[in-house]
Protein backbone atom coordinates (compact mmCIF):
# COMPACT_ATOMS: atom_id res chain seq x y z
CA UNK A 1 0.00 0.00 0.00
CA UNK A 2 1.45 3.36 -1.06
CA UNK A 3 2.08 5.24 1.86
CA UNK A 4 4.10 8.60 0.71
CA UNK A 5 2.30 11.91 -0.63
CA UNK A 6 -0.82 11.33 1.34
CA UNK A 7 -2.55 14.88 2.09
CA UNK A 8 -3.78 15.57 5.39
CA UNK A 9 -6.81 18.08 5.45
CA UNK A 10 -7.95 19.29 8.19
CA UNK A 11 -11.68 20.59 7.80
CA UNK A 12 -12.64 23.70 9.88
CA UNK A 13 -15.93 25.42 10.72
CA UNK A 14 -15.02 28.93 12.87
CA UNK A 15 -17.47 31.14 14.06
CA UNK A 16 -21.28 30.43 15.15
CA UNK A 17 -22.36 28.56 11.96
CA UNK A 18 -25.50 26.65 13.00
CA UNK A 19 -25.14 23.07 11.05
CA UNK A 20 -22.41 21.20 9.58
CA UNK A 21 -24.08 19.08 7.45
CA UNK A 22 -22.55 20.12 4.07
CA UNK A 23 -18.82 20.08 6.08
CA UNK A 24 -19.26 16.36 6.85
CA UNK A 25 -20.39 15.95 2.99
CA UNK A 26 -17.24 17.62 1.81
CA UNK A 27 -15.01 15.18 4.24
CA UNK A 28 -16.59 12.15 2.81
CA UNK A 29 -16.16 13.19 -0.67
CA UNK A 30 -12.26 14.02 0.30
CA UNK A 31 -11.91 10.56 1.93
CA UNK A 32 -13.21 9.02 -0.80
CA UNK A 33 -10.84 10.97 -3.18
CA UNK A 34 -7.49 9.74 -1.00
CA UNK A 35 -7.29 12.08 1.50
CA UNK A 36 -6.90 11.96 5.10
CA UNK A 37 -9.19 14.36 6.70
CA UNK A 38 -9.55 15.90 10.24
CA UNK A 39 -12.85 17.11 11.26
CA UNK A 40 -12.58 19.56 14.25
CA UNK A 41 -16.56 20.12 14.55
CA UNK A 42 -18.88 22.99 14.94
CA UNK A 43 -18.00 26.45 16.58
CA UNK A 44 -14.23 26.43 16.30
CA UNK A 45 -11.70 29.31 17.22
CA UNK A 46 -9.17 30.52 15.36
CA UNK A 47 -6.63 29.48 18.32
CA UNK A 48 -8.43 26.30 18.22
CA UNK A 49 -7.93 25.93 14.68
CA UNK A 50 -4.07 26.49 14.62
CA UNK A 51 -3.82 24.49 17.25
CA UNK A 52 -4.85 21.69 15.57
CA UNK A 53 -3.67 22.04 12.49
CA UNK A 54 0.16 21.98 14.49
CA UNK A 55 -0.47 19.18 15.74
CA UNK A 56 -2.51 17.40 13.30
CA UNK A 57 0.60 18.47 11.27
CA UNK A 58 -1.92 19.00 8.20
CA UNK A 59 -1.04 20.40 4.20
CA UNK A 60 -4.26 22.03 3.97
CA UNK A 61 -6.83 24.01 6.17
CA UNK A 62 -10.16 23.97 4.58
CA UNK A 63 -12.61 26.71 6.19
CA UNK A 64 -16.07 26.19 5.46
CA UNK A 65 -17.58 29.73 6.41
CA UNK A 66 -21.80 30.40 5.90
CA UNK A 67 -21.84 33.69 8.16
CA UNK A 68 -20.82 36.46 5.94
CA UNK A 69 -17.23 36.75 8.09
CA UNK A 70 -15.06 35.13 5.50
CA UNK A 71 -13.01 38.24 4.90
CA UNK A 72 -12.20 39.31 8.63
CA UNK A 73 -11.58 35.69 9.34
CA UNK A 74 -9.17 34.54 6.71
CA UNK A 75 -6.99 37.70 7.21
CA UNK A 76 -6.81 36.69 11.09
CA UNK A 77 -6.49 33.33 10.58
CA UNK A 78 -3.35 33.80 8.00
CA UNK A 79 -2.27 36.13 10.22
CA UNK A 80 -1.81 33.65 13.14
CA UNK A 81 -0.96 30.78 11.14
CA UNK A 82 2.56 33.19 9.68
CA UNK A 83 2.76 33.91 13.89
CA UNK A 84 2.96 30.21 14.03
CA UNK A 85 5.60 28.65 12.03
CA UNK A 86 2.80 27.55 9.23
CA UNK A 87 3.07 29.72 6.79
CA UNK A 88 3.57 26.67 4.37
CA UNK A 89 -0.08 25.32 5.15
CA UNK A 90 -2.47 25.75 2.45
CA UNK A 91 -5.63 27.64 3.00
CA UNK A 92 -9.34 26.96 1.34
CA UNK A 93 -12.02 28.99 1.81
CA UNK A 94 -15.75 27.59 1.41
CA UNK A 95 -19.01 28.17 1.87
CA UNK A 96 -21.50 31.33 1.00
CA UNK A 97 -18.41 33.42 -0.33
CA UNK A 98 -19.63 36.17 -3.11
CA UNK A 99 -17.92 36.03 -6.48
CA UNK A 100 -16.44 40.18 -5.81
CA UNK A 101 -14.67 38.74 -2.87
CA UNK A 102 -12.94 35.78 -4.34
CA UNK A 103 -9.79 38.18 -6.18
CA UNK A 104 -9.61 40.04 -2.31
CA UNK A 105 -9.67 36.69 -0.59
CA UNK A 106 -6.72 35.04 -3.04
CA UNK A 107 -4.49 38.35 -2.63
CA UNK A 108 -5.14 37.89 1.35
CA UNK A 109 -3.37 34.25 0.63
CA UNK A 110 -6.05 31.91 0.04
CA UNK A 111 -4.84 29.26 -2.63
CA UNK A 112 -8.61 27.86 -3.48
CA UNK A 113 -12.14 29.74 -2.71
CA UNK A 114 -15.61 27.53 -3.26
CA UNK A 115 -18.21 29.14 -3.17
CA UNK A 116 -22.04 27.84 -2.46
CA UNK A 117 -22.64 25.20 -5.59
CA UNK A 118 -18.95 24.18 -6.35
CA UNK A 119 -19.06 20.18 -7.36
CA UNK A 120 -17.41 17.69 -4.90
CA UNK A 121 -15.34 16.86 -7.42
CA UNK A 122 -13.99 20.59 -8.19
CA UNK A 123 -13.27 20.65 -4.68
CA UNK A 124 -10.94 17.51 -4.34
CA UNK A 125 -9.11 18.12 -7.81
CA UNK A 126 -8.50 21.36 -6.90
CA UNK A 127 -7.16 20.87 -3.41
CA UNK A 128 -5.13 18.16 -4.71
CA UNK A 129 -3.82 20.92 -7.26
CA UNK A 130 -2.15 22.43 -4.72
CA UNK A 131 0.57 19.55 -4.32
CA UNK A 132 1.04 19.33 -7.92
CA UNK B 1 14.71 22.14 9.57
CA UNK B 2 13.47 20.47 12.25
CA UNK B 3 15.88 20.54 15.52
CA UNK B 4 15.69 17.67 18.11
CA UNK B 5 15.98 20.36 20.88
CA UNK B 6 12.62 22.25 19.94
CA UNK B 7 11.39 18.54 20.23
CA UNK B 8 12.96 17.73 23.11
CA UNK B 9 11.59 20.89 24.91
CA UNK B 10 8.10 19.71 23.77
CA UNK B 11 7.23 22.55 21.38
CA UNK B 12 4.05 20.64 19.52
CA UNK B 13 5.41 22.37 16.01
CA UNK B 14 8.55 20.54 15.85
CA UNK B 15 6.99 17.22 17.98
CA UNK B 16 3.57 16.95 14.74
CA UNK B 17 6.02 17.48 12.11
CA UNK B 18 8.15 14.95 13.19
CA UNK B 19 5.31 12.54 13.74
CA UNK B 20 4.33 13.32 10.60
CA UNK B 21 7.71 12.59 8.34
CA UNK B 22 8.13 9.20 10.38
CA UNK B 23 4.29 8.40 8.99
CA UNK B 24 5.37 9.28 5.15
CA UNK B 25 8.16 7.04 5.54
CA UNK B 26 10.98 10.38 5.15
CA UNK B 27 14.40 8.96 5.89
CA UNK B 28 15.04 11.88 7.70
CA UNK B 29 12.99 10.89 10.61
CA UNK B 30 15.21 8.41 11.29
CA UNK B 31 18.32 10.21 12.48
CA UNK B 32 15.88 12.45 14.70
CA UNK B 33 14.41 9.52 16.07
CA UNK B 34 17.69 7.90 17.09
CA UNK B 35 19.03 10.97 19.18
CA UNK B 36 15.82 11.13 21.02
CA UNK B 37 15.60 7.69 22.27
CA UNK B 38 17.36 8.49 24.65
CA UNK B 39 15.13 10.48 26.63
CA UNK B 40 12.48 8.20 26.24
CA UNK B 41 10.94 5.80 29.03
CA UNK B 42 9.37 8.16 31.17
CA UNK B 43 5.94 8.34 30.15
CA UNK B 44 2.99 5.76 30.86
CA UNK B 45 1.79 4.39 27.55
CA UNK B 46 -2.49 3.30 28.34
CA UNK B 47 -4.17 1.84 25.14
CA UNK B 48 -7.62 1.92 24.67
CA UNK B 49 -9.44 -0.36 22.64
CA UNK B 50 -12.93 -1.76 21.57
CA UNK B 51 -15.09 -2.11 18.94
CA UNK B 52 -16.86 0.83 16.88
CA UNK B 53 -18.45 3.61 18.64
CA UNK B 54 -18.54 1.81 22.55
CA UNK B 55 -17.25 5.29 23.29
CA UNK B 56 -13.61 5.05 23.49
CA UNK B 57 -13.00 8.84 22.06
CA UNK B 58 -15.39 10.03 24.27
CA UNK B 59 -13.72 8.03 27.17
CA UNK B 60 -10.49 9.37 26.70
CA UNK B 61 -11.88 13.05 26.55
CA UNK B 62 -13.06 12.62 29.84
CA UNK B 63 -9.77 10.77 30.87
CA UNK B 64 -7.39 13.73 29.61
CA UNK B 65 -10.04 16.09 32.11
CA UNK B 66 -9.34 13.93 35.30
CA UNK B 67 -5.32 13.42 34.43
CA UNK B 68 -5.33 17.41 33.68
CA UNK B 69 -7.09 17.87 37.28
CA UNK B 70 -3.56 16.10 38.28
CA UNK B 71 -1.40 18.32 36.23
CA UNK B 72 -0.42 15.40 33.94
CA UNK B 73 0.66 16.79 30.43
CA UNK B 74 -1.52 14.21 27.81
CA UNK B 75 -0.70 13.09 24.69
CA UNK B 76 -3.14 11.00 21.99
CA UNK B 77 -2.40 9.17 19.32
CA UNK B 78 -6.33 8.25 18.14
CA UNK B 79 -5.90 5.79 14.88
CA UNK B 80 -8.73 5.29 12.90
CA UNK B 81 -8.96 3.33 9.42
CA UNK B 82 -7.61 3.63 6.40
CA UNK B 83 -10.45 2.89 3.47
CA UNK B 84 -8.58 -0.36 1.12
CA UNK B 85 -10.19 0.51 -1.54
CA UNK B 86 -9.62 4.91 -1.76
CA UNK B 87 -6.47 5.11 0.79
CA UNK B 88 -8.48 7.80 2.28
CA UNK B 89 -9.59 8.01 5.93
CA UNK B 90 -11.64 10.19 8.13
CA UNK B 91 -10.24 10.75 10.96
CA UNK B 92 -13.18 11.23 13.55
CA UNK B 93 -11.62 10.97 17.09
CA UNK B 94 -10.58 13.84 17.68
CA UNK B 95 -14.11 15.80 17.25
CA UNK B 96 -14.75 14.08 20.91
CA UNK B 97 -11.76 15.84 22.46
CA UNK B 98 -11.44 18.86 20.76
CA UNK B 99 -12.28 21.31 24.04
CA UNK B 100 -8.81 19.84 25.33
CA UNK B 101 -7.42 22.07 21.76
CA UNK B 102 -6.57 24.64 23.34
CA UNK B 103 -4.82 23.67 26.38
CA UNK B 104 -1.00 23.64 26.20
CA UNK B 105 -0.48 20.55 27.46
CA UNK B 106 -2.32 18.18 26.00
CA UNK B 107 -1.44 16.97 22.40
CA UNK B 108 -3.64 15.10 20.12
CA UNK B 109 -2.73 13.24 16.97
CA UNK B 110 -5.20 11.82 14.68
CA UNK B 111 -3.44 8.59 13.11
CA UNK B 112 -5.20 6.26 9.59
CA UNK B 113 -3.77 3.24 9.97
CA UNK B 114 -2.47 3.55 6.13
CA UNK B 115 -1.10 0.22 5.55
CA UNK B 116 -2.14 -1.69 9.09
CA UNK B 117 -6.01 -1.87 8.40
CA UNK B 118 -7.78 -1.35 11.92
CA UNK B 119 -4.25 -1.56 13.63
CA UNK B 120 -1.18 -0.38 14.52
CA UNK B 121 1.96 0.18 12.61
CA UNK B 122 5.68 1.14 13.44
CA UNK B 123 4.68 4.41 13.25
CA UNK B 124 2.34 4.80 16.26
CA UNK B 125 4.91 3.04 18.04
CA UNK B 126 7.80 5.59 16.98
CA UNK B 127 5.06 8.33 17.76
CA UNK B 128 4.99 7.33 21.05
CA UNK B 129 8.58 7.76 21.42
CA UNK B 130 8.52 11.50 20.19
CA UNK B 131 5.52 12.33 22.50
CA UNK B 132 7.85 10.66 25.04
CA UNK B 133 10.24 12.37 24.40
CA UNK B 134 8.40 15.58 24.45
CA UNK B 135 7.99 14.98 27.51
CA UNK B 136 4.31 13.74 28.22
CA UNK B 137 3.70 12.05 31.01
CA UNK B 138 0.84 10.02 29.60
CA UNK B 139 0.60 8.45 26.46
CA UNK B 140 -3.16 7.65 25.64
CA UNK B 141 -3.66 5.26 21.96
CA UNK B 142 -6.90 4.85 20.95
CA UNK B 143 -7.87 1.98 18.38
CA UNK B 144 -10.11 -0.34 16.95
CA UNK B 145 -8.64 -3.81 17.94
CA UNK B 146 -9.01 -5.67 15.27
CA UNK B 147 -7.66 -6.90 11.87
CA UNK B 148 -4.14 -7.42 10.81
CA UNK B 149 -1.37 -4.89 12.53
CA UNK B 150 2.48 -4.78 13.09
CA UNK B 151 1.88 -4.02 16.59
CA UNK B 152 -1.40 -5.22 18.70
CA UNK B 153 -2.02 -2.47 21.62
CA UNK B 154 -0.86 -5.10 24.26
CA UNK B 155 2.70 -4.81 22.80
CA UNK B 156 2.77 -0.92 22.66
CA UNK B 157 0.86 -0.09 25.35
CA UNK B 158 2.03 -0.35 29.20
CA UNK B 159 -1.75 -1.04 30.30
CA UNK B 160 -4.95 -1.90 28.27
CA UNK B 161 -7.96 -0.95 28.98
CA UNK B 162 -10.43 -2.92 27.00
CA UNK B 163 -13.92 -0.83 26.59
CA UNK B 164 -17.22 -2.57 25.88
CA UNK B 165 -21.05 -1.33 26.13
CA UNK B 166 -24.12 -3.50 27.84
CA UNK B 167 -25.61 -6.16 25.97
CA UNK B 168 -26.21 -9.74 26.66
CA UNK B 169 -23.62 -11.81 24.74
CA UNK B 170 -21.12 -9.07 24.78
CA UNK B 171 -18.86 -10.85 27.19
CA UNK B 172 -19.19 -14.13 25.13
CA UNK B 173 -17.54 -11.81 21.57
CA UNK B 174 -14.59 -10.31 24.10
CA UNK B 175 -13.43 -13.78 24.99
CA UNK B 176 -14.11 -15.42 21.50
CA UNK B 177 -11.80 -12.15 19.87
CA UNK B 178 -9.21 -13.33 22.26
CA UNK B 179 -8.91 -9.52 23.63
CA UNK B 180 -9.55 -11.09 27.59
CA UNK B 181 -6.15 -12.35 28.14
CA UNK B 182 -4.55 -8.88 26.87
CA UNK B 183 -6.67 -6.45 28.99
CA UNK B 184 -5.97 -5.30 32.18
CA UNK B 185 -8.66 -2.99 32.85
CA UNK B 186 -12.48 -3.58 31.54
CA UNK B 187 -14.30 -0.83 31.01
CA UNK B 188 -18.28 -1.06 30.68
CA UNK B 189 -19.39 2.29 29.16
CA UNK B 190 -22.28 3.55 28.70
CA UNK B 191 -23.59 2.45 31.49
CA UNK B 192 -26.73 4.38 31.58
CA UNK B 193 -28.09 1.74 29.27
CA UNK B 194 -30.11 -1.36 29.86
CA UNK B 195 -28.13 -4.03 30.91
CA UNK B 196 -25.33 -2.75 32.59
CA UNK B 197 -24.92 -4.51 35.44
CA UNK B 198 -25.15 -7.69 34.12
CA UNK B 199 -22.78 -7.16 31.30
CA UNK B 200 -20.52 -5.78 34.58
CA UNK B 201 -21.19 -9.21 36.37
CA UNK B 202 -20.66 -11.04 33.21
CA UNK B 203 -17.16 -9.59 32.62
CA UNK B 204 -15.85 -10.40 35.95
CA UNK B 205 -17.12 -13.73 35.63
CA UNK B 206 -14.68 -14.37 32.70
CA UNK B 207 -12.26 -12.54 34.41
CA UNK B 208 -12.37 -14.55 38.04
CA UNK B 209 -12.44 -17.84 35.32
CA UNK B 210 -9.25 -16.40 33.40
CA UNK B 211 -7.50 -15.71 36.59
CA UNK B 212 -8.21 -19.45 38.65
CA UNK B 213 -6.25 -20.74 35.24
CA UNK B 214 -3.85 -18.35 36.06
CA UNK B 215 -3.63 -19.44 39.84
CA UNK B 216 -4.23 -23.30 38.63
CA UNK B 217 -1.04 -23.06 36.71
CA UNK B 218 1.18 -21.31 40.15
CA UNK B 219 2.20 -23.57 42.62
CA UNK B 220 2.21 -23.73 46.08
CA UNK B 221 -1.77 -23.10 46.07
CA UNK B 222 -3.48 -20.80 48.60
CA UNK B 223 -1.04 -18.04 47.79
CA UNK B 224 -1.56 -15.05 45.80
CA UNK B 225 -1.07 -15.83 41.88
CA UNK B 226 3.10 -15.45 41.05
CA UNK B 227 4.64 -15.00 37.90
CA UNK B 228 7.24 -17.18 36.81
CA UNK B 229 10.08 -14.86 38.65
CA UNK B 230 7.73 -15.05 41.86
CA UNK B 231 6.44 -11.62 41.55
CA UNK B 232 2.61 -10.93 42.53
CA UNK B 233 0.32 -10.39 39.44
CA UNK B 234 -2.09 -7.45 38.52
CA UNK B 235 -5.21 -8.70 38.98
CA UNK B 236 -7.59 -6.94 36.28
CA UNK B 237 -10.49 -4.85 37.02
CA UNK B 238 -13.77 -4.12 35.87
CA UNK B 239 -14.76 -0.65 36.11
CA UNK B 240 -18.74 0.88 34.76
CA UNK B 241 -18.43 4.13 33.58
CA UNK B 242 -20.87 6.83 31.51
CA UNK B 243 -18.37 8.44 29.38
CA UNK B 244 -21.16 11.31 28.62
CA UNK B 245 -21.05 12.45 31.66
CA UNK B 246 -18.37 11.73 33.15
CA UNK B 247 -19.45 8.95 35.85
CA UNK B 248 -17.45 6.05 36.74
CA UNK B 249 -14.13 8.39 35.35
CA UNK B 250 -12.56 9.24 38.03
CA UNK B 251 -12.16 5.72 39.21
CA UNK B 252 -10.51 4.58 36.17
CA UNK B 253 -8.31 7.20 36.14
CA UNK B 254 -6.90 6.14 39.75
CA UNK B 255 -7.29 2.58 38.45
CA UNK B 256 -4.95 3.27 35.97
CA UNK B 257 -2.28 5.46 38.04
CA UNK B 258 -2.73 2.12 40.51
CA UNK B 259 -1.88 0.21 37.87
CA UNK B 260 1.37 1.85 37.16
CA UNK B 261 2.16 1.98 40.89
CA UNK B 262 1.66 -1.77 40.78
CA UNK B 263 4.19 -2.16 38.19
CA UNK B 264 6.51 -0.44 39.01
CA UNK B 265 6.36 -1.40 42.76
CA UNK B 266 7.14 -5.42 41.74
CA UNK B 267 9.67 -4.35 39.02
CA UNK B 268 6.54 -5.58 36.20
CA UNK B 269 7.13 -2.39 34.45
CA UNK B 270 10.61 -3.01 33.51
CA UNK B 271 10.36 -6.58 32.58
CA UNK B 272 7.08 -5.56 30.59
CA UNK B 273 9.32 -2.55 28.55
CA UNK B 274 12.03 -4.96 27.95
CA UNK B 275 9.71 -7.42 25.71
CA UNK B 276 8.17 -4.59 23.90
CA UNK B 277 11.59 -3.44 23.29
CA UNK B 278 12.73 -6.97 21.93
CA UNK B 279 9.54 -6.76 19.83
CA UNK B 280 10.19 -3.28 18.46
CA UNK B 281 13.84 -4.48 17.46
CA UNK B 282 12.75 -7.70 15.42
CA UNK B 283 10.03 -5.62 14.08
CA UNK B 284 12.63 -3.03 12.70
CA UNK B 285 14.90 -5.49 12.11
CA UNK B 286 12.31 -7.33 9.61
CA UNK B 287 11.48 -3.96 8.23
CA UNK B 288 15.12 -3.25 7.73
CA UNK B 289 16.04 -6.29 5.56
CA UNK B 290 12.65 -6.12 3.38
CA UNK B 291 13.62 -2.20 2.68
CA UNK B 292 16.95 -4.14 1.52
CA UNK B 293 15.55 -7.00 -0.19
CA UNK B 294 13.07 -5.05 -1.94
CA UNK B 295 15.84 -2.19 -3.55
CA UNK B 296 17.74 -5.78 -4.35
CA UNK B 297 14.46 -6.92 -6.48
CA UNK B 298 14.57 -3.28 -8.35
CA UNK B 299 18.09 -3.92 -9.07
CA UNK B 300 19.85 -7.04 -9.44
CA UNK B 301 20.74 -9.17 -12.17
CA UNK B 302 19.99 -11.97 -10.55
CA UNK B 303 16.01 -11.08 -10.63
CA UNK B 304 16.39 -10.18 -13.99
CA UNK B 305 18.12 -13.07 -15.85
CA UNK B 306 15.52 -15.28 -13.76
CA UNK B 307 12.46 -13.49 -14.63
CA UNK B 308 13.85 -13.98 -18.40
CA UNK B 309 14.37 -17.55 -17.91
CA UNK B 310 10.51 -18.13 -16.63
CA UNK B 311 9.09 -16.37 -19.49
CA UNK B 312 11.51 -18.20 -22.16
CA UNK B 313 10.15 -21.87 -20.14
CA UNK B 314 13.91 -22.68 -19.22
CA UNK B 315 12.90 -23.03 -15.76
CA UNK B 316 10.11 -22.79 -13.26
CA UNK B 317 9.33 -19.64 -10.72
CA UNK B 318 9.83 -21.42 -7.65
CA UNK B 319 13.46 -23.02 -9.23
CA UNK B 320 14.52 -19.61 -9.86
CA UNK B 321 13.75 -18.48 -6.82
CA UNK B 322 15.46 -20.68 -4.53
CA UNK B 323 18.40 -20.20 -7.83
CA UNK B 324 18.46 -16.18 -6.89
CA UNK B 325 18.10 -16.37 -3.17
CA UNK B 326 20.92 -19.09 -2.68
CA UNK B 327 23.05 -17.24 -5.43
CA UNK B 328 22.53 -14.02 -2.59
CA UNK B 329 21.56 -13.70 0.31
CA UNK B 330 20.82 -17.52 0.99
CA UNK B 331 24.45 -18.67 2.05
CA UNK B 332 25.06 -15.80 4.13
CA UNK B 333 21.59 -16.29 6.30
CA UNK B 334 22.84 -19.74 7.01
CA UNK B 335 25.99 -18.90 9.25
N1 LIG C 1 -25.48 6.74 26.29
C1 LIG C 1 -24.16 6.90 26.21
N2 LIG C 1 -23.59 7.25 25.05
C2 LIG C 1 -22.24 7.40 24.99
C3 LIG C 1 -21.42 7.20 26.13
N3 LIG C 1 -20.14 7.41 25.78
C4 LIG C 1 -20.14 7.72 24.47
N4 LIG C 1 -21.41 7.73 23.99
C5 LIG C 1 -21.84 8.03 22.60
O1 LIG C 1 -21.45 6.96 21.76
C6 LIG C 1 -21.14 7.46 20.46
C7 LIG C 1 -19.77 6.98 20.03
O2 LIG C 1 -18.80 7.56 20.86
P1 LIG C 1 -17.26 7.65 20.47
O3 LIG C 1 -16.53 8.19 21.65
O4 LIG C 1 -17.08 8.33 19.18
O5 LIG C 1 -16.95 6.10 20.28
P2 LIG C 1 -15.60 5.41 19.73
O6 LIG C 1 -15.52 4.09 20.40
O7 LIG C 1 -14.46 6.34 19.89
O8 LIG C 1 -15.98 5.25 18.19
P3 LIG C 1 -14.96 4.89 17.00
O9 LIG C 1 -13.74 5.70 17.18
O10 LIG C 1 -15.73 5.26 15.78
O11 LIG C 1 -14.71 3.42 17.10
C8 LIG C 1 -21.25 8.96 20.55
O12 LIG C 1 -22.49 9.37 20.05
C9 LIG C 1 -21.14 9.24 22.03
O13 LIG C 1 -21.78 10.43 22.38
C10 LIG C 1 -22.06 6.84 27.37
O14 LIG C 1 -21.43 6.62 28.41
N5 LIG C 1 -23.41 6.69 27.35
MG1 LIG D 1 -13.15 7.06 18.43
Amino acid sequence: METKNKIRVLIAKPGLDGHDKGAKIVCLALRDAGFEVIYSGLHQSLDQIIRTATQEAVDVIGLSIMSGAHLPISEKLIAMMNKNGLGDIKLTVGGVIPNRDIPTLKEMGVAQVFPGGTSFDKITTGMKLLFK
Amino acid sequence: MLKIDDIRSGSHLAGARLIRLIEDNEPSAIELLKSLYANTGKAFIIGITGSPGVGKSTLIDALIFQFRELSKKVAVIAVDPTSPYTGGAILGDRLRMQRHATDPDVFIRSMASRGQTGGLSRAAKDATTVLDAMGFDIIIIETVGAGQAQFDIASLAHCVGIVSIPSSGDGIQAVKAGILETGDIFIVNKSDTPDADLSFIELCGMLEMRQSREFLRTLPPGLPPKTDNGHPTWQPKVLKTIAQDGTGIKELTHTFLSYLDFMKKNNLLKSKQKTQEKLYFKTLLKDLILEKINGFMDESKYVETALNDIQLNITDPISAAQHVVNKTIGHKIKE
